[in-house]
């Protein structure tokens, strides 16, 4: 088995060679060895996107808006995924991204995995049939796993998730009254002496 | 009195950090500490009478357990060689987590003689091979065949009896201190083995003062150099230990007799360090003379000029020892300044690891004025090389293809350059600069990044130089002067290696663990061994 080492170096330098700067290439090697972390293709998606570039033209989207539409040929994923995270605090705004035509969206998704981390929200990534949620680069939930990914993706939305809580606030307040059951009633020297510091912060 | 953390400008060049040594902050001085109170044993030595076979000792603590497991094989003279590129070597090496199983050790014959070729699992946290010094081995092998000690003059000249090629690890640095010191004691056990098996009833055992004395070798080439420069926040914390250290040591108002002494002790016991330094490099024979004559110019002033009731002694040694002492000298003394002082080293050890991918973000909302600064601030003379002049792009960073290895090479004569690896950091910092200062100061990163990704990595650098002011090296690697095995050096000192030894300037010998108790004496050992052996 390949170590994370051997995968990140060699993607790295693989995208070098493939065309990309020495600080893009960084990038692509630490976000393939990611998507091997979660269990996921990075080394096939990323071999078979440098083989497709040798005869086929893809289009860099440097600057993203809310809706980008590339018509001629489909948006290369790293160049995307980077100005991704390079702009997701000017992006976060606008909760919803959508594109179209993108190459090998499987390759951008560790780069909207950090922008989880960065921003702080979880981030809802949907290309076509298949969806991921990003959980701030720490775990990645989707059906994918025994998937194919498409090479061209037609139609991707990107959804900043507001922070919210995941359950009713009367399921916790059921949670919550079970837990005080754990609670000592304090009389009134418990009061005065039990707390670790002092009755005044003042001092 | 408050001091201040020396300049990362000055203890930042390559001249300074070729000039480090080994200190209590050492990575194998800081392993001995911490597994001094481990249970040591031979677990298995199955060896033939050729001293080829399998041998594993391990360290144990409650239910932890490493073992390192020896692999012994016959090769060729022919086949033995010190370059990262061979392919077979006399004894070849890991350290399992745990105690290995049958069927482990069956698993790990197959794969550890073809070290990087071969395939290991988790549990097995370091990888390493070595190769016999020939002239040592044969000659303490036919003395202590014929019932005697071998000739220390012979064995004083190298100080080992194996030298490693290379020990690969997981960042675990204190685990690969303890396969090399662990396969110390196995080179020990072998060479006593093959003496008894070639005369069983005269043969005697390598006297333990003389185990004690000898280390084991280990051959450096280019490869640790482009570590140094890929993982700025974890050299960053190596130097910014030190340099706490110092400073600490620096602000202490009085100093307690019994580490006046240590001090003095220890300073006076390393000239037999520096005297019994073999090297045939011009380069480093003319450091360790200067380095002894002003180790012995710095005894002479502590002991007839120096009076340690003055406040604050060792800034006044310190100040000194810029004013009137070499580089060599200056780090030289700070190692051992640390020697009488735990309570300020120990906590400092801890604090050397690095959670490196937490800086690798770049900050792009920030601006190209803030960027600006930076370089301003952290990389005042880099700024001032002009990359128009031959001498200062001369050579380039590659990677063999047929040897997957870091080189080194002229950029004028060698073909190859438009490969150049991104380790030019000095160069590219200056381009960043240049277009820095063409841009507008309220642009964001992200904008400026997407015109200019060809500087993405230079850009990530100076954020993290930002936080961690000796996380770069302030030279140009790539200038005609550069003495590639400065770099070497560097990282060579924080493992503890001893008698750096330059076999071109792109290469070197060292030793390591020379003086080091054995591992029957570790629960009580001298903790200035370094010093006095």
């Amino acid at each position: 088995m390949k170590s994370l080492s051997e995968i990140e170096t060699t993607s790295k330098r693989a995208s070098k060679a493939a065309g990309y700067s020495w600080g893009i290439a960084e990038e692509v090697g630490i976000g393939v060895g990611t998507l091997e972390l979660f269990g996921l293709e990075g080394i096939k998606n990323l071999n078979e996107y440098f083989k497709s570039r040798v005869h086929n033209k893809f289009e860099n989207l440097d600057l993203i808006n809310k809706n980008n539409q590339s018509d001629k040929f489909p948006y290369c994923p790293i160049i995307f995924g980077i100005s991704f995270l390079d702009q997701v605090k000017t992006l976060e705004k606008f909760d919803k991204i959508r594109l179209s035509n993108i190459a090998y969206p499987l390759l951008v998704l560790p780069f909207l995995s950090r922008s989880s981390e960065i921003t702080g929200k979880r981030i809802h990534y949907k290309f076509d049939k298949h969806e991921f949620l990003l959980n701030f680069n720490v775990k990645v939930f989707s059906k994918i796993f025994n998937d194919k990914c498409p090479i061209i993706a037609k139609n991707v939305e990107i959804i900043f998730l507001e922070n919210k809580d995941n359950f009713s606030e009367e399921d916790w307040k059921s949670l919550y009254k079970l837990s005080e059951e754990t609670f000592v009633e304090e009389s009134d020297s418990l009061k005065k002496s039990a707390a670790g510091a002092g009755l005044t912060d003042n001092d | 009195m408050k001091v201040k953390l020396r300049d990362p400008n000055i203890i930042m060049k390559l001249s300074r950090l070729g000039s480090f040594h080994q200190s209590k902050l050492s990575f194998l001085r800081s392993f001995l500490e911490e597994f001094k109170d481990w249970e040591y044993k031979k677990d298995l030595f199955d060896l033939d009478e050729n001293g080829f076979g399998i041998a594993i000792y391990s360290f144990k603590k409650k239910d932890r357990v490493y073992s390192l497991i020896c692999f012994a094989n016959k090769i060729n003279n022919d086949e033995r060689s010190d370059r990262v590129i061979a392919t077979k070597w006399d004894a070849a090496f890991t350290l399992y987590d745990g105690v290995p199983s049958k069927l482990d050790i069956e698993r790990l014959k197959n794969e550890v003689p073809k070290q990087e070729v071969g395939r290991l699992s988790y549990k097995e946290l370091t990888l390493s091979r070595a190769n016999k010094s020939l002239r040592v081995f044969d000659h303490v092998v036919e003395n202590l065949s014929s019932g005697k000690q071998p000739d220390l003059n012979i064995l004083d000249k190298v100080g080992y009896l194996y030298r490693t090629t290379a020990v690969y690890g997981s960042g675990k640095f204190g685990l690969e201190m303890m396969l090399v010191y662990l396969v110390r004691q196995f080179t020990f056990d072998q060479v006593n083995h093959v003496a008894k098996s070639k005369n069983p009833k005269i043969a005697v055992k390598l006297d333990n003062v003389i185990c004690k004395n000898l280390g084991i070798g280990n051959s450096t080439g280019l490869g640790m150099a482009p570590f140094i420069v890929n993982h700025p926040t974890l050299l960053n914390n190596w130097i910014l230990s030190r340099e706490i250290a110092l400073k600490k040591i620096r602000e202490i108002k009085k100093v307690e007799n019994s580490k006046v002494d240590l001090f003095k002790k220890s300073l006076r016991n390393s000239i037999k360090n520096i005297t019994s330094w073999n090297t045939e490099s011009k380069y480093q024979l003319k450091k360790i003379n200067s380095l002894l004559t002003n180790v012995k110019k710095t005894i002479d002033f502590l002991e007839k000029k120096f009076s340690f009731d003055t406040e604050y002694p060792f800034n006044t040694i310190y100040l000194w020892l810029e004013k009137e002492t070499c580089d060599e000298c200056i780090e030289y003394i700070v190692s051992i300044m640390m020697e009488p002082f735990d309570e300020i080293v120990k906590p400092l050890v801890n604090q050397m690891s690095s959670e490196e991918e937490k800086y690798f973000n770049i900050p792009t909302n920030r601006t190209i004025e803030d960027l600006r600064n930076i370089i301003e601030k952290r990389y005042p003379n880099i700024l001032k090389i002009n990359f128009n002049k031959k001498e200062n792009i001369k050579n380039f960073w590659f990677i063999s293809k047929n040897k997957e290895e870091p080189r080194y090479s002229n950029r004028f004569e060698d073909k190859g350059y438009e490969l150049e690896q991104p380790l030019a950091i000095a160069r590219d910092i200056k381009k960043l600069y240049e277009e820095l200062i063409i841009s507008k100061n309220s642009l964001t990163i992200d904008k400026f990044l997407s015109k200019n990704s060809n500087l993405r990595h230079v850009v990530r650098r100076a954020f993290i130089i930002e936080k961690f002011p000796y996380a770069e090296i302030q030279d140009n690697t790539i200038a005609e002067n550069v003495v590639p095995i400065d770099m070497l050096r560097l990282k060579l000192s924080f493992f503890g290696a001893l008698k750096f030894d330059p076999r071109s300037d792109k290469w070197l010998r060292i030793c390591m663990f020379q003086g080091a108790p054995l591992p029957e004496e570790l629960r009580n050992y001298d903790q200035q061994w370094v010093y006095n052996f």
